[in-house]
């Protein structure tokens, strides 16, 4: 009887391990505004992907067509026409290709050197640690923009220049939560049979920490990502980020400028789009803390 | 005999969460005398905590209600008061030593404010020489130097914390103090003079005190009577001497309990635990509680609720004693 | 932090190094003979290595001077003096905005968990995270000076210039202290000393502000610290929509005329603000944390 029960409690233990995904799907949906999130975020990937198919590049997204300046929103253009005769409503779906492949990009690079170089800090501590951290405070004491800009500066604009620079910003965040999870981790039993086992540094560093550690470096993207499109735009406004006339949202908010007291629309749609894609990823991030940390639920 | 100082008639308590629906406490009797001693005893997770927080009516907001019962206090039924009236009670005429000293002050705050605080709150006539008076005073009780009053809660140590935490329940002379397992954090040598520091006290302010522990030899040295708690029911109640007579009839969960504790008389090769877990609070078995570890279980364990079987004052709910006989 | 802003200075000397172009013709013009600009490079140090240019930077610098604009021929240090009082104006008052309103409505929020207060709180919060601090500055712009005409749009003059700035700047950083106020709180709500604290009697407002509000406010001091560097960083494109000369204009100026010793000094310079307020953040500490106060006492003991 109690043996009987006892293999079941086992039993349990080990559907539970299986479905830990499962399980922190469960926690999200509960969630209605990480969902709403999710769902705004699919589709917005999902119109950038499909923007290739449904729009011509060089006619409809840079092609100029005076006769068609300026025009307010109609249903033949949606948002309206710039003053280059091109429809907003076009430049802003093909935007969203550029600002979500921009920020996967820098946040991807971030991620994977950040946390290479605090999974070596925090694994090896005493030195190493010291001086790799060190270099990432001075990252840390300047402001993202501050630092962009100077990069970007020194480099030139363009969307490869303007992906580097911020993912060299965003490297120091990865670097910290990587090395403070690993530190956390590192003393526990279960790596020190890895290692009592005869495993080695790298495999124990890759195949029992990073993945304990995967929590904090998804949430820390999804926001990173969020962070990083608005920097973008941000960088593209003042004319030190992505130039005219690839369509990018920031930049279109810095043509709309000068128009701005007769055709305000033309400000207003592109700054709805930063404002949704970065909320929907702000949700997400949000809700998959919550879903990852359920007593912090909130 | 003297007059019930509390009583707490066939309570109940739930916790909802968004998942599920825990019965922590499920129909709990128990009353306690002026000055005496009862001891709560189960295993973590048997409802004791949750029981001694309804009485403050302490329990998380939201999540945890009381769905049935009552608790009066001298004849006044508890459940009915208000906020407002509950906070006249607490640190007054109940008040409550939570179980680890180490979180239970804040770190912000110097521990003669702490000590004052309460106080202040209820005897807000004094004034405020008469409180420091006071506080000094109590420190000496509890055993720790009045001029360390200044200091924060973590210049001192894990017992010192829980003089200190005493000296905060006992300032106001309550006529009743809930102790929830105070010594369980603290090393076994402090444990000691911990407890018989409280119960020198307590004799002292003739303070009646409900003692919430699972350390059996703790009960049988301070204890009057005894409650025994099993997923969230008094399935044993009696006093030490009754509950501790290895003569009387007992609950086989008493006796389990009892087993647990290595005897330094007999030879054993190893430790004499009870079988299983406790079960799952959300879906409690039917029949008697204890039966899917209970030894002696019988068919009708398995379906039916054991009834109450009391001969002076022991009370004992297992269909092995229904009847009456052994 | 003296290691921090020599790291930061090198790396900065290093990056100009990247920047393509050469000053000595800039300068001079795009028409000057060849010899000249041979010779005001060689005047100017251009032509020694990198490190004896970065150690003769660091050794003028330790002696107060920071170079001069290679664009104005101001010494860097006076176009700082210049510049930075409207960007610490604005910084000032959207940090000031931000902690007035965003500390208490995160408390409200925290002790009044789920109510409508909290829910329309967050969700408004979440949504001044997500929105674009210059786009939020441009549809101010529209409401208030070309609809309604009751602000200044461009322009640095008067105090009424720096409402419309510092409330775009404050938006984000308030958000976000709102929300960590929010869950601080609610983190400290569940410690066990609040339990105590309740056992004892205290009623509510005792509860919020005597037992909670100390604690919470730890981590929402370090934010505070946190969010004012970053409205120095908010300031670069702040300033360009507002048209306000102050040292983030002064940045963006310096990027584009490729101003390298312009922009190394007023990116070290921020940094040094950074690293003094931080400081202050760490003194703040030691009057709310008795902790921290200890080690420190026991630190000058030694």
């Amino acid at each position: 009887m109690t043996e009987h029960s006892t293999q079941k409690t086992v039993q349990r233990k080990k559907v539970k391990k299986r479905s830990q995904l499962k399980a922190l799907w469960f926690q999200y949906r509960k969630n209605r505004l990480a969902m709403f999130g999710l769902i705004l975020m699919t589709l917005m990937l999902l119109t950038a992907l499909g923007a290739g198919f449904l729009l011509d590049y060089d006619t409809q997204v840079i092609g100029q067509n005076i006769r068609a300046r300026l025009q307010w929103p109609s249903a033949a253009h949606w948002f309206g026409t710039d003053q280059y005769g091109r429809d907003l409503f076009a430049r802003i779906i093909w935007g969203s290709r550029i600002s979500l492949f921009v920020g996967f990009f820098t946040v991807g690079i971030a991620m994977t050197v950040g946390s290479l170089i605090g999974a070596f800090a925090g694994y090896y501590g005493g030195r190493v640690d010291n001086v790799l951290m060190r270099i990432m405070d001075i990252f840390l004491a300047m402001p993202g923009t501050i630092m962009a800009v100077a990069i970007v500066g020194a480099l030139g604009p363009g969307i490869i220049n303007v992906l580097m620079a911020m993912s060299l910003c965003r490297i120091p965040q990865f670097a910290r939560i990587v090395r403070s999870a690993i530190i956390t981790i590192r003393g526990q039993e279960f790596v020190e049979a890895a290692r009592c086992c005869g495993s080695k540094d790298l495999r124990i560093i890759f195949r029992h920490i990073l993945p304990n550690a995967i929590g904090p470096i998804v949430v820390q993207a999804t926001i990173g990502m969020a962070t990083t499109i608005l920097g973008v735009a941000g960088l593209s406004f003042i004319g030190l980020g992505i130039e005219a006339p690839l369509p990018e949202w920031g930049s279109m908010l810095s043509e709309a400028k000068s128009q701005m007291m007769y055709q305000p629309y033309l400000m207003f749609f592109p700054g709805v789009a930063i404002v949704l894609a970065v909320l929907a990823l702000n949700l997400i991030g949000d809700g998959l803390r919550d879903a990852l940390d359920p007593r912090m639920k909130t | 005999m003297t007059t019930k100082l509390l009583e707490i008639k066939n309570l109940y308590v739930e916790y909802v969460t968004d998942d599920a629906r825990v019965f922590a406490v499920n129909g709990v009797d128990l009353d306690i005398n002026e000055g005496e001693t009862l001891g709560l005893v189960g295993e973590t997770g048997a409802g004791k905590t949750t029981t001694a927080l309804s009485i403050l009516k302490l329990l998380p907001e939201r999540v945890g209600r009381v769905t049935r019962g009552s608790i009066s206090l001298e004849g006044k039924d508890l459940t009915r008061y208000t906020e407002a009236d509950m906070r006249n009670i607490r640190g007054e005429i109940i008040s409550m030593i939570f179980q680890d000293p180490m979180t239970s002050l804040n770190p912000v705050l110097t521990v003669g404010y702490q000590i004052a605080e309460v106080l202040k709150i209820h005897k807000d006539e004094k004034e405020n020489r008469q409180v420091d008076e006071r506080v000094d005073e109590i420190l000496k009780l509890v055993g720790i130097p009045p001029e360390r009053k200044h200091d924060y809660p973590h210049q001192f140590s894990g017992g010192m914390k829980q003089r200190i935490v005493i000296a905060i329940a006992l300032a106001c002379e309550p006529k009743l103090l809930l102790a929830d397992e105070p010594t369980t954090a603290l090393d076994v040598t402090i444990q000691a003079q911990v407890l018989s520091m409280m119960n020198e006290l307590k004799r002292k302010l003739r303070t009646a005190m409900i003692l919430i522990t699972h350390d059996l030899g703790v009960v049988a040295e301070t204890c009057d009577r005894v409650a025994i708690m099993y997923a969230g029911e008094v399935i044993e109640a009696g006093t030490v001497e009754q509950i501790f007579d290895p003569e009387a009839p007992h609950h086989p969960y008493t006796v389990g309990l009892f087993g647990a504790i290595p005897d330094l008389t007999k030879k054993t090769r190893r430790l004499n635990p009870i079988d299983g877990l406790m079960p799952d609070p959300t879906h409690l078995p039917e029949g008697c509680r204890f039966h899917t570890r209970c030894p002696r279980c019988m068919e009708i364990c398995r379906t039916q609720r054991p009834a109450l079987r009391e001969e002076n004052g022991h009370r004992l709910y297992c269909h092995l004693f229904a009847g009456g006989e052994r | 932090m003296v290691p921090v802003i020599l790291g930061l200075s090198f790396i900065l000397f290093s990056i100009m190094e990247l920047t393509p172009g050469d000053p000595a013709r800039a300068m001079l013009g795009e028409y000057a003979p060849q010899e000249e600009v041979e010779q005001l490079r060689e005047q100017m140090g251009l032509n020694d290595p990198f490190f004896v240019r970065y150690w003769r930077y660091v050794w003028n610098a330790l002696h107060g001077d920071f170079g001069v604009s290679y664009r104005t021929n101001i010494p860097t240090v006076t176009e700082i003096k210049n510049r930075f009082p409207a960007t610490l104006k604005i910084a000032f008052f959207a940090v000031l905005i931000a902690v007035i309103l965003g500390i208490p409505v995160g408390i409200i929020s925290a002790v009044k968990q789920y109510s409508a207060i909290d829910i329309s709180s967050m969700v408004s919060a979440l949504l001044f995270t997500s929105i674009p601090p210059f786009w939020l500055g441009l549809l101010m712009i529209l409401l208030f000076s070309v609809k309604l005409h009751i602000l200044p749009a461009v322009g640095s003059e008067t105090w009424k210039h720096f409402i419309m700035p510092a409330i775009a700047m404050a938006a984000a950083q308030m958000a976000t202290l709102v929300r960590m106020t929010r869950s601080t709180m609610l983190e400290v709500i569940r410690q066990d000393y609040i339990r105590t604290a309740k056992a004892k009697g205290a009623a509510p407002a005792r509860v919020i502000f005597i037992h909670s509000l100390q604690n919470a406010l730890l981590p929402v001091v370090t934010a505070v610290g946190i969010s004012f560097s970053n409205l120095l960083g908010g300031a670069l494109i702040i300033e360009n929509v507002f048209g306000i000369s102050g040292l983030g204009t002064l940045m963006v100026e310096s990027v584009t005329g490729k101003d390298s010793p312009m922009l190394i000094s007023s990116v070290l310079f921020a940094a040094l603000v950074g690293g003094f307020v931080n400081l202050g953040v760490d003194l703040l500490y030691t009057f709310i944390d008795p902790r921290v106060k200890s080690q420190y006492l026991k630190r000058g003991a030694k």
